[in-house]
This record gives C-alpha cells, sequence and structure tokens, in this order.
C-alpha cells in the first residue's frame, strides 16, 4: 500500500458496517435456514465469511456458504486483451428454492453482477437473489441494484477502491488507489 | 501466488509439451481444475466460447479423443464440427495443407488435429491463422494425454516432484510416452521406462530417462506406473512372438502388482487390451485411475481451448 492511499473506511468502522449488513440479511429474511451466502472472488469470500461468523453470532444459524468465479461468464472475454486467469467456483449445495445472497466487495459498473447472476442460474433456481456489498461506488453501466450497501462513496474514473484483509480474513478497512488498468 | 513479473500465455497453437515452459503447463492444469466443477453440474455448460467455432480433424480412428475435445468446446459454448478425412488422402503434403486452407476459409477459431505424420500439426500452425491443437501427429507428440495425466496424477498425489513414475510398454511407437516423458520430467519426476527390447527407443536416456530390462525393476519403487496401449496398427512389423508372451513379460497382474509400492497409482490412457498390457483385475481394481484420466480429459481441454481461443493467459487474477 502506497503512502497516498486514503482511508474509505477504517478497520472499526467496516467491522460495525459488517455487522449492519449481517442484521440487515436477517431482517429482510426472516427464515434464515433458507438463505445461502454466495461469495464472488475474491474479495467476496472473505466478506460472506465475515457475514457468515456474524449471522452466527447473532441467529445460532448456519448459513452455508459457496464460492463463485464469474471469469467465464465475463462480457469482455473476447473483447478485451486482458488475460484472466480461472479459479474453482465451489458451491457443493443445491440453489433451488433458497435465498442466495451474493457477496460482493465492491459495485461499481454491475457487470461481475450481472455475470453472478447468470453463473446462478445455471446452478438452479433460488427463490431469490440478493445482493450485498460493502461499497457501492456508483456509475451502474447495468440496470443492477443492491440490496444490502455498507458504504456509498463516489470517486474519479481514474480511481479504485481496494478493500483490504489480512491473510487470516481480517477486514482491516478500505482504500482509494490510483487506477493501473481499465475496469474489470 | 503473484509472481514479481506477470507472464501471459502467447501461444496460437498447443503442438507439442516438448516447447512448453514449466508455467505454462502449470497454469493449464490449475486452469483446468477449476473447469473438473463444470462437468459435475446439471447444466455442464457455460457461455464462455459463445460464437467461437472449433472444427475437430481426424485422419485416424478414435472415440475418445475426439469426443472429450468436442465435449470440452460444447461445454464452453463452442460450436463444433467433426470431419473424418481418410488416411489416403493424408499421405500427401499438399493435401493437408489444401484442407487446411479449405477450412481456414470457414473461419474457425481452433482446429484440433490428429494425423499419421508427426510433424503435421507444426506445418499446419505455419499455414493457418487459426489455432492448431494437436490431436496426435504419429509417434511424436499428443500433448492433450500428458497433460490429462499430468492433472490425474496431480489429484492423487497432490505434486509431481519427486515421484518416481514408470512407463511401461511400446515406448518407441507411442506419442503417449514422450509427451508424457517430456511434461513428467519437466515437472521434476524421475521417470522409467521398460518394455521389450524391440520397443525401447535407441538412446532412450537421452530424454532424461531411466531405461530397465524388466517389468519387475519397474514396478518396485514406483509411486505411479503407467502402462501403455499394444499399437498393432502403428507396427510395421511384429515386435514380440504373441499377446500371451507379451502379457507374461510386460503385462501388469494381481501377482506382479505385489511387488508395488502400497499407494502405488495405475494409469492407463485407452483403450486397454485387457489381458494384454495390463490384467482386468488391476484395470478395475483400487489402484486404478484410469477412469478419472477420462474424467480429466474433459477438464484438461476446456482447459487448453480458454486458453488458446478464450484469452485465457495469464498467471494471477485481474481485479
Amino acid at each position: 500500500m502506497a503512502e497516498q492511499d486514503k482511508y474509505v473506511l477504517k478497520q472499526e468502522q467496516a467491522n460495525l458496517i459488517v455487522s449492519r449488513l449481517a442484521t440487515q440479511i436477517l431482517e429482510k429474511n426472516v427464515n434464515a435456514a433458507d438463505v445461502v451466502l454466495i461469495g464472488m472472488r475474491t474479495g467476496g469470500i472473505f466478506l460472506a465469511r465475515l457475514i457468515q461468523e456474524k449471522l452466527r453470532q447473532l441467529e445460532g444459524a448456519d448459513i452455508p456458504i459457496g464460492v463463485l468465479d464469474i471469469t467465464l461468464y465475463r462480457d469482455d472475454i473476447s473483447t478485451t486483451d486482458q488475460h484472466h486467469f480461472v479459479r474453482k467456483t465451489e458451491i457443493p449445495f443445491s440453489l433451488n428454492d433458497r435465498v442466495v445472497v451474493l457477496v460482493d466487495d465492491v459495485l461499481y459498473t454491475g457487470r461481475s453482477t450481472r455475470a453472478a447472476l447468470d453463473a446462478m442460474m445455471d446452478f438452479g433456481r433460488p427463490k431469490r437473489v440478493q445482493l450485498a456489498v460493502l461499497i457501492d461506488r456508483g456509475e451502474r453501466e447495468l440496470p443492477i441494484r443492491p440490496d444490502f450497501v455498507g458504504k456509498k462513496i463516489s470517486i474519479d474514473e481514474s480511481e479504485r477502491v481496494e478493500v483490504l484483509f489480512d491473510e487470516t480474513g481480517t477486514l482491516l478497512g478500505a482504500v482509494i488507489q490510483q487506477r493501473e488498468r481499465t475496469p474489470s | 501466488m503473484s509472481q514479481p513479473e506477470k507472464k501471459v500465455w502467447e501461444r496460437k497453437d498447443l503442438l507439442g509439451i516438448s516447447d512448453l515452459d514449466v508455467w505454462e503447463i502449470e497454469l493449464i492444469l490449475d486452469t483446468a481444475e477449476s473447469f473438473l466443477e463444470i462437468s459435475q453440474r446439471d447444466i455442464k455448460k457455460v457461455p464462455t466460447l459463445r460464437g467461437k467455432t472449433v472444427i475437430t480433424v481426424f485422419y485416424e480412428a478414435s472415440t475418445r479423443t475426439r469426443v472429450s475435445f468436442e465435449l470440452a468446446a460444447k461445454r464452453l459454448s463452442a460450436d463444433t464440427v467433426n470431419i473424418s478425412a481418410s488416411t489416403s488422402s493424408a499421405q500427401k503434403g499438399e493435401t493437408l495443407i489444401d484442407t487446411a486452407r479449405n477450412l481456414e476459409a470457414m473461419a474457425p477459431d481452433a482446429i484440433i488435429m490428429r494425423h499419421p505424420i508427426p510433424g503435421s500439426s507444426d506445418l499446419l500452425g505455419r499455414h493457418v491463422r487459426s489455432s492448431i491443437i494437436n490431436a496426435g501427429d504419429g509417434a511424436h507428440e499428443h500433448p492433450t494425454q500428458a497433460l490429462l495425466d499430468a492433472m490425474t496424477i496431480r489429484q492423487v498425489k497432490r505434486n509431481i516432484r519427486g515421484l518416481n513414475i514408470s512407463i511401461i510398454g511400446d515406448i518407441a511407437h507411442s506419442r503417449v510416452a514422450r509427451s508424457n516423458i517430456h511434461c513428467l520430467t519437466k515437472l521434476g519426476a524421475s521417470v522409467t521406462i521398460a518394455g521389450p527390447a524391440t520397443m525401447i527407443p535407441l538412446e532412450a536416456e537421452k530424454m532424461g530417462v531411466r531405461v530397465v530390462r524388466t517389468l519387475g525393476e519397474a514396478i518396485q519403487g514406483a509411486d505411479v506406473i503407467m502402462m501403455l496401449r499394444i499399437q498393432r496398427e502403428r507396427q510395421g512389423k511384429v515386435l514380440f512372438p504373441s499377446d500371451r508372451d507379451y502379457s507374461r513379460f510386460f503385462g501388469l497382474n494381481m501377482e506382479n502388482m505385489k511387488d508395488a509400492k502400497d499407494d502405488v497409482t495405475i494409469m492407463h490412457p485407452g483403450p486397454i487390451n485387457r489381458g494384454v498390457e495390463i490384467s482386468p483385475e488391476v484395470a478395475d481394481g483400487p489402484f486404478s485411475v484410469i477412469l478419472e484420466q477420462v474424467t480429466n480429459g474433459v477438464a484438461s481441454r476446456m482447459a487448453i481451448l480458454y486458453l488458446l481461443i478464450g484469452k485465457g493467459g495469464s498467471d494471477e487474477a485481474a481485479a
């Protein structure tokens, strides 16, 4: 992390937000037994695990968690020269008739969410799909709307938000950096 | 696992293992592992190669490899066309290039070819813009077989480095053996080969392998035993007296398996000649991963198609 990075979320604040997201998920889904969490690689996985832990504390519920890699569903595979490494998708349970909460760390253009929604449909027919994000930076390019938002920010196109986790999955906060490459 | 310098897959063709770097082999294997899950879904399809066209051209008989490639392409949403060509028209180099130019005129993204002449896919690769995938060129190479074998060994043994791997059978006529020797030695395994003297290539040691004379020596201490099919169609002459004779000296069975390591893994590229190079009890036994090899074949071919025509090739994830 460079010196000039500025925090948009400090560690304490970020973790309070995760607790709030978990509470809101419970509020909206009275029957927690229906809920499954799907973390979108890579930041969404850590965030989903934190939400899962909070839900366990709040409700005593053991919410299943899956991992989704959207690479194969991207809409820019053949139009950009960027190379995308395919990582594993692990959804070891049926999504039929479940409430799927998609979890991502940052929501921006909505294109990743579109890809994730398409992937979901290949895994079954969820009763409902909801979207939880830690940071919404706006500027959507598709008609996608999150259900649970940690914090809304507005930043320049040349900047990017990085949500920071350590190796154990502890949430350290979020910073704004100068972007090196085109949006993903 | 990002490396200091980002490496990007830039190859147009997959012609053989001999010219691949270790990181490229590992990239294919890592990618293939991610593709395994797709074939286990109810809906076995992802949209990644939508609008791409893949042509398979087989100048030699094949069930497994052709079906495997076709399923791999279809599960990635590519359109596939299969062409069977007669062996006779393939004997002339001119004709092959003509065929290639005609195929090229239909704008495919990848051409997968099996051909009896070594080097034929290299030739094709130089004459067409499409990606060429070698599905076996004579006794030269069969790279996708070696990659699915390496993937299978990694699944069972976790790491290939340091393993003792014995390849047994007709090494001289086997493109599977050749590609596997390149692949496994590059990945750090110690490879031993064994077979009748008429089936061991001259100067085999130059490929970095140990040559032993008997099946017993090859079994002893091996972590993986790879049996090769006796390929009657590829031999110009009789290289051993009879099937029974071959089986007696180089056939893997329950009796000689007693000298194998407790956790040995048995592999065979198929189709197997039951009772010749491998007994049914061993082929269907608990140490055999022959069907896992077939399953992994689809995943590794998906990975190769993705890397070659889906632009999927860096060794680290984009943001």
